[in-house]
Protein backbone atom coordinates (compact mmCIF):
# COMPACT_ATOMS: atom_id res chain seq x y z
CA UNK A 1 0.00 0.00 0.00
CA UNK A 2 1.10 3.29 -0.79
CA UNK A 3 1.75 6.04 2.06
CA UNK A 4 0.01 9.42 0.90
CA UNK A 5 1.19 12.61 1.98
CA UNK A 6 -1.94 14.72 1.82
CA UNK A 7 -0.62 18.35 2.20
CA UNK A 8 -3.67 19.55 4.28
CA UNK A 9 -3.36 15.94 6.68
CA UNK A 10 -0.33 14.70 6.80
CA UNK A 11 0.83 10.97 5.47
CA UNK A 12 -2.49 8.62 5.27
CA UNK A 13 -2.65 5.13 3.63
CA UNK A 14 -3.56 5.10 -0.13
CA UNK A 15 -7.30 3.47 0.41
CA UNK A 16 -8.12 7.18 1.36
CA UNK A 17 -7.27 8.58 -1.87
CA UNK A 18 -8.85 8.80 -5.23
CA UNK A 19 -6.89 8.79 -8.64
CA UNK A 20 -7.17 11.73 -10.90
CA UNK A 21 -4.73 11.25 -13.76
CA UNK A 22 -1.75 13.60 -14.99
CA UNK A 23 -1.59 16.68 -13.50
CA UNK A 24 -1.25 20.12 -15.17
CA UNK A 25 -3.19 19.54 -18.33
CA UNK A 26 -4.59 23.00 -19.14
CA UNK A 27 -8.37 22.73 -20.76
CA UNK A 28 -8.91 24.44 -23.87
CA UNK A 29 -10.47 27.57 -25.12
CA UNK A 30 -14.09 26.28 -26.16
CA UNK A 31 -13.39 27.21 -29.92
CA UNK A 32 -10.08 24.83 -30.64
CA UNK A 33 -10.32 22.21 -33.47
CA UNK A 34 -11.32 18.78 -33.08
CA UNK A 35 -7.79 17.40 -33.13
CA UNK A 36 -6.91 19.83 -30.05
CA UNK A 37 -9.67 18.61 -28.27
CA UNK A 38 -9.52 15.31 -28.38
CA UNK A 39 -5.56 15.78 -27.46
CA UNK A 40 -7.14 17.85 -24.34
CA UNK A 41 -9.53 14.92 -23.65
CA UNK A 42 -7.38 11.36 -24.71
CA UNK A 43 -3.69 12.19 -25.39
CA UNK A 44 -1.44 11.53 -22.15
CA UNK A 45 2.00 11.28 -21.63
CA UNK A 46 2.09 7.42 -20.24
CA UNK A 47 5.42 8.80 -18.55
CA UNK A 48 8.26 6.11 -17.64
CA UNK A 49 9.73 7.85 -14.88
CA UNK A 50 8.91 10.80 -12.51
CA UNK A 51 4.93 11.51 -13.33
CA UNK A 52 3.16 14.51 -12.17
CA UNK A 53 -0.21 13.33 -10.83
CA UNK A 54 -3.25 14.54 -9.03
CA UNK A 55 -4.60 12.99 -6.02
CA UNK A 56 -7.69 13.63 -4.34
CA UNK A 57 -8.37 13.08 -0.76
CA UNK A 58 -11.78 11.63 -0.93
CA UNK A 59 -11.98 9.95 2.02
CA UNK A 60 -10.73 12.64 4.46
CA UNK A 61 -10.00 16.75 3.52
CA UNK A 62 -11.59 16.46 0.16
CA UNK A 63 -9.03 18.32 -1.66
CA UNK A 64 -7.55 17.64 -4.93
CA UNK A 65 -3.75 18.06 -5.04
CA UNK A 66 -0.46 17.13 -6.69
CA UNK A 67 2.00 14.68 -6.18
CA UNK A 68 5.08 13.81 -8.11
CA UNK A 69 5.67 9.72 -8.54
CA UNK A 70 7.87 7.62 -9.88
CA UNK A 71 6.24 5.41 -12.26
CA UNK A 72 9.05 2.40 -12.22
CA UNK A 73 9.45 2.67 -8.61
CA UNK A 74 6.02 4.07 -7.31
CA UNK A 75 7.87 6.23 -5.01
CA UNK A 76 6.77 9.52 -4.31
CA UNK A 77 8.88 12.54 -4.33
CA UNK A 78 6.60 15.46 -3.80
CA UNK A 79 3.43 16.80 -2.83
CA UNK A 80 1.90 19.95 -3.95
CA UNK A 81 -0.78 22.14 -3.72
CA UNK A 82 -3.08 22.60 -6.95
CA UNK A 83 -2.34 25.89 -8.83
CA UNK A 84 1.32 25.28 -7.42
CA UNK A 85 4.63 24.96 -10.25
CA UNK A 86 5.79 21.76 -10.65
CA UNK A 87 8.89 21.31 -7.92
CA UNK A 88 11.92 20.23 -9.66
CA UNK A 89 13.21 17.01 -8.39
CA UNK A 90 15.19 16.25 -11.75
CA UNK A 91 15.13 12.37 -12.97
CA UNK A 92 15.56 11.27 -9.58
CA UNK A 93 14.66 7.56 -9.35
CA UNK B 1 -24.49 2.26 26.23
CA UNK B 2 -23.75 -1.38 25.23
CA UNK B 3 -20.69 -2.97 26.91
CA UNK B 4 -19.10 -4.64 23.46
CA UNK B 5 -15.90 -5.51 24.78
CA UNK B 6 -14.45 -5.84 28.50
CA UNK B 7 -14.43 -2.35 29.64
CA UNK B 8 -15.87 -1.04 26.38
CA UNK B 9 -19.19 0.39 25.84
CA UNK B 10 -20.88 1.76 22.28
CA UNK B 11 -23.60 4.05 22.34
CA UNK B 12 -25.83 5.67 19.73
CA UNK B 13 -25.73 8.94 20.45
CA UNK B 14 -28.97 11.31 20.05
CA UNK B 15 -30.39 13.37 17.20
CA UNK B 16 -28.39 16.61 17.02
CA UNK B 17 -28.06 19.44 14.49
CA UNK B 18 -25.05 19.12 12.24
CA UNK B 19 -23.98 21.82 10.07
CA UNK B 20 -21.30 21.53 7.14
CA UNK B 21 -19.93 25.07 5.90
CA UNK B 22 -17.89 25.31 2.95
CA UNK B 23 -16.45 29.13 2.53
CA UNK B 24 -12.90 30.88 2.23
CA UNK B 25 -11.30 31.93 5.33
CA UNK B 26 -13.82 35.25 6.05
CA UNK B 27 -16.65 32.69 5.86
CA UNK B 28 -14.96 29.95 8.16
CA UNK B 29 -13.41 33.04 10.79
CA UNK B 30 -17.26 34.42 11.31
CA UNK B 31 -18.71 31.39 11.82
CA UNK B 32 -15.89 30.34 14.50
CA UNK B 33 -16.64 34.09 15.94
CA UNK B 34 -20.55 33.32 16.04
CA UNK B 35 -19.60 30.70 18.23
CA UNK B 36 -17.53 31.75 20.82
CA UNK B 37 -14.08 31.20 19.27
CA UNK B 38 -11.37 33.34 18.38
CA UNK B 39 -10.33 31.71 15.25
CA UNK B 40 -11.28 28.60 13.24
CA UNK B 41 -9.59 25.41 15.18
CA UNK B 42 -6.35 24.70 12.86
CA UNK B 43 -6.29 21.43 10.78
CA UNK B 44 -7.99 18.19 12.03
CA UNK B 45 -8.52 19.71 15.41
CA UNK B 46 -11.99 20.39 17.43
CA UNK B 47 -12.96 23.72 19.31
CA UNK B 48 -16.06 24.25 21.42
CA UNK B 49 -17.28 27.59 22.35
CA UNK B 50 -20.34 29.21 23.95
CA UNK B 51 -22.62 28.43 20.44
CA UNK B 52 -21.34 25.15 20.18
CA UNK B 53 -18.36 23.05 18.52
CA UNK B 54 -16.63 23.53 14.75
CA UNK B 55 -14.56 20.42 13.64
CA UNK B 56 -12.29 21.35 11.33
CA UNK B 57 -13.00 18.99 8.26
CA UNK B 58 -10.48 20.42 5.57
CA UNK B 59 -9.51 23.94 4.63
CA UNK B 60 -11.98 25.14 3.45
CA UNK B 61 -14.48 22.84 5.39
CA UNK B 62 -15.72 23.02 9.07
CA UNK B 63 -18.57 20.83 10.32
CA UNK B 64 -20.66 22.59 13.07
CA UNK B 65 -22.38 21.00 15.95
CA UNK B 66 -24.44 23.91 17.49
CA UNK B 67 -26.40 24.51 20.70
CA UNK B 68 -30.13 24.95 20.09
CA UNK B 69 -29.26 28.56 20.72
CA UNK B 70 -25.77 28.80 18.73
CA UNK B 71 -28.00 28.10 15.09
CA UNK B 72 -29.25 31.01 14.40
CA UNK B 73 -26.01 32.48 15.45
CA UNK B 74 -24.21 31.06 12.24
CA UNK B 75 -26.79 31.98 10.18
CA UNK B 76 -26.90 35.53 11.41
CA UNK B 77 -22.71 36.26 10.96
CA UNK B 78 -23.10 34.27 7.76
CA UNK B 79 -25.42 36.31 6.08
CA UNK B 80 -23.45 38.80 4.49
CA UNK B 81 -20.53 36.42 3.41
CA UNK B 82 -20.06 34.06 0.54
CA UNK B 83 -20.68 30.42 1.57
CA UNK B 84 -21.97 27.33 1.29
CA UNK B 85 -24.02 25.96 5.01
CA UNK B 86 -25.68 23.08 4.56
CA UNK B 87 -27.66 20.47 7.55
CA UNK B 88 -26.57 17.25 6.94
CA UNK B 89 -28.30 16.07 10.75
CA UNK B 90 -30.35 13.32 8.92
CA UNK B 91 -27.65 12.37 6.72
CA UNK B 92 -25.32 11.39 10.02
CA UNK B 93 -26.02 8.94 12.82
CA UNK B 94 -23.44 9.22 15.61
CA UNK B 95 -21.89 7.04 17.76
CA UNK B 96 -19.97 7.39 21.27
CA UNK B 97 -17.08 4.33 21.71
CA UNK B 98 -15.77 4.61 25.27
CA UNK B 99 -13.27 2.09 27.21
CA UNK B 100 -9.86 1.23 27.76
CA UNK B 101 -10.18 -0.68 24.45
CA UNK B 102 -11.40 1.26 22.12
CA UNK B 103 -8.47 2.99 20.34
CA UNK B 104 -8.02 -1.01 19.75
CA UNK B 105 -11.19 -1.77 17.99
CA UNK B 106 -10.98 0.97 15.88
CA UNK B 107 -7.56 -0.02 14.86
CA UNK B 108 -8.88 -2.77 13.82
CA UNK B 109 -10.99 -1.02 11.07
CA UNK B 110 -9.00 1.95 9.96
CA UNK B 111 -5.54 1.77 9.14
CA UNK B 112 -4.50 5.30 11.09
CA UNK B 113 -2.28 5.14 14.13
CA UNK B 114 -4.97 5.66 17.23
CA UNK B 115 -2.07 6.22 19.83
CA UNK B 116 -2.68 9.61 22.15
CA UNK B 117 0.88 10.86 20.76
CA UNK B 118 -0.38 10.73 17.43
CA UNK B 119 -4.00 11.00 17.38
CA UNK B 120 -4.36 12.96 20.80
CA UNK B 121 -7.72 14.65 22.77
CA UNK B 122 -9.36 17.23 20.47
CA UNK B 123 -8.18 15.64 16.69
CA UNK B 124 -10.39 14.45 14.45
CA UNK B 125 -10.71 13.37 10.92
CA UNK B 126 -12.86 11.78 8.26
CA UNK B 127 -10.84 8.39 7.26
CA UNK B 128 -12.21 4.59 6.10
CA UNK B 129 -13.88 2.70 8.84
CA UNK B 130 -13.59 -0.89 7.23
CA UNK B 131 -15.19 0.14 3.72
CA UNK B 132 -17.74 2.96 5.13
CA UNK B 133 -16.84 6.68 5.06
CA UNK B 134 -16.39 7.91 9.10
CA UNK B 135 -15.73 10.73 10.77
CA UNK B 136 -14.07 10.25 14.40
CA UNK B 137 -13.21 12.85 16.94
CA UNK B 138 -11.19 11.84 20.03
CA UNK B 139 -13.09 13.89 22.87
CA UNK B 140 -11.32 12.00 25.85
CA UNK B 141 -8.07 9.80 26.11
CA UNK B 142 -10.80 6.93 25.98
CA UNK B 143 -13.63 8.30 24.07
CA UNK B 144 -14.44 8.71 20.77
CA UNK B 145 -17.40 10.00 18.82
CA UNK B 146 -18.27 8.29 15.42
CA UNK B 147 -19.70 10.06 12.86
CA UNK B 148 -21.21 7.81 9.51
CA UNK B 149 -23.79 7.52 6.99
CA UNK B 150 -27.15 7.18 8.35
CA UNK B 151 -26.91 4.15 5.67
CA UNK B 152 -23.92 2.67 6.80
CA UNK B 153 -24.90 3.03 10.58
CA UNK B 154 -25.79 -1.03 10.78
CA UNK B 155 -22.86 -1.99 9.24
CA UNK B 156 -20.29 0.35 10.99
CA UNK B 157 -22.03 -0.73 14.54
CA UNK B 158 -21.49 -4.45 13.17
CA UNK B 159 -18.12 -3.96 12.55
CA UNK B 160 -17.14 -2.52 15.74
CA UNK B 161 -18.77 -5.34 17.47
CA UNK B 162 -17.26 -7.83 15.29
CA UNK B 163 -13.66 -6.54 16.15
CA UNK B 164 -14.74 -6.47 19.85
CA UNK B 165 -16.05 -9.46 19.97
CA UNK B 166 -11.83 -10.64 18.59
CA UNK B 167 -10.53 -8.45 21.25
CA UNK B 168 -12.12 -9.96 23.93
CA UNK B 169 -11.35 -13.33 22.96
CA UNK B 170 -7.93 -12.49 22.53
CA UNK B 171 -7.62 -11.52 25.96
CA UNK B 172 -9.13 -14.22 27.22
CA UNK B 173 -6.71 -16.42 25.40
CA UNK B 174 -3.88 -14.84 27.83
Amino acid sequence: MLLIDCPYCGPRAEIEFAYGGEAHIARPAADVSEAEWAAFLYLRDNTKGVLAERWRHSHGCGRFFNALRDTRTDRFHAFYEIGTPRPDVGDAA
Amino acid sequence: MVEIAEGCALAGLPPMVRLVLQGRAAALDAAATSLGLAAPPPMLRAASGTGGTALRLGPFELLILPTPDGRAGVDTALATVPHSLVEVSDRNVGFMLEGARAADILAGLCPLDFALSSFPVGMMTRTLLDKAGAMIWRTDAQSFHIEVWRSFGPYVEAQLREVAQGISFSLLAV
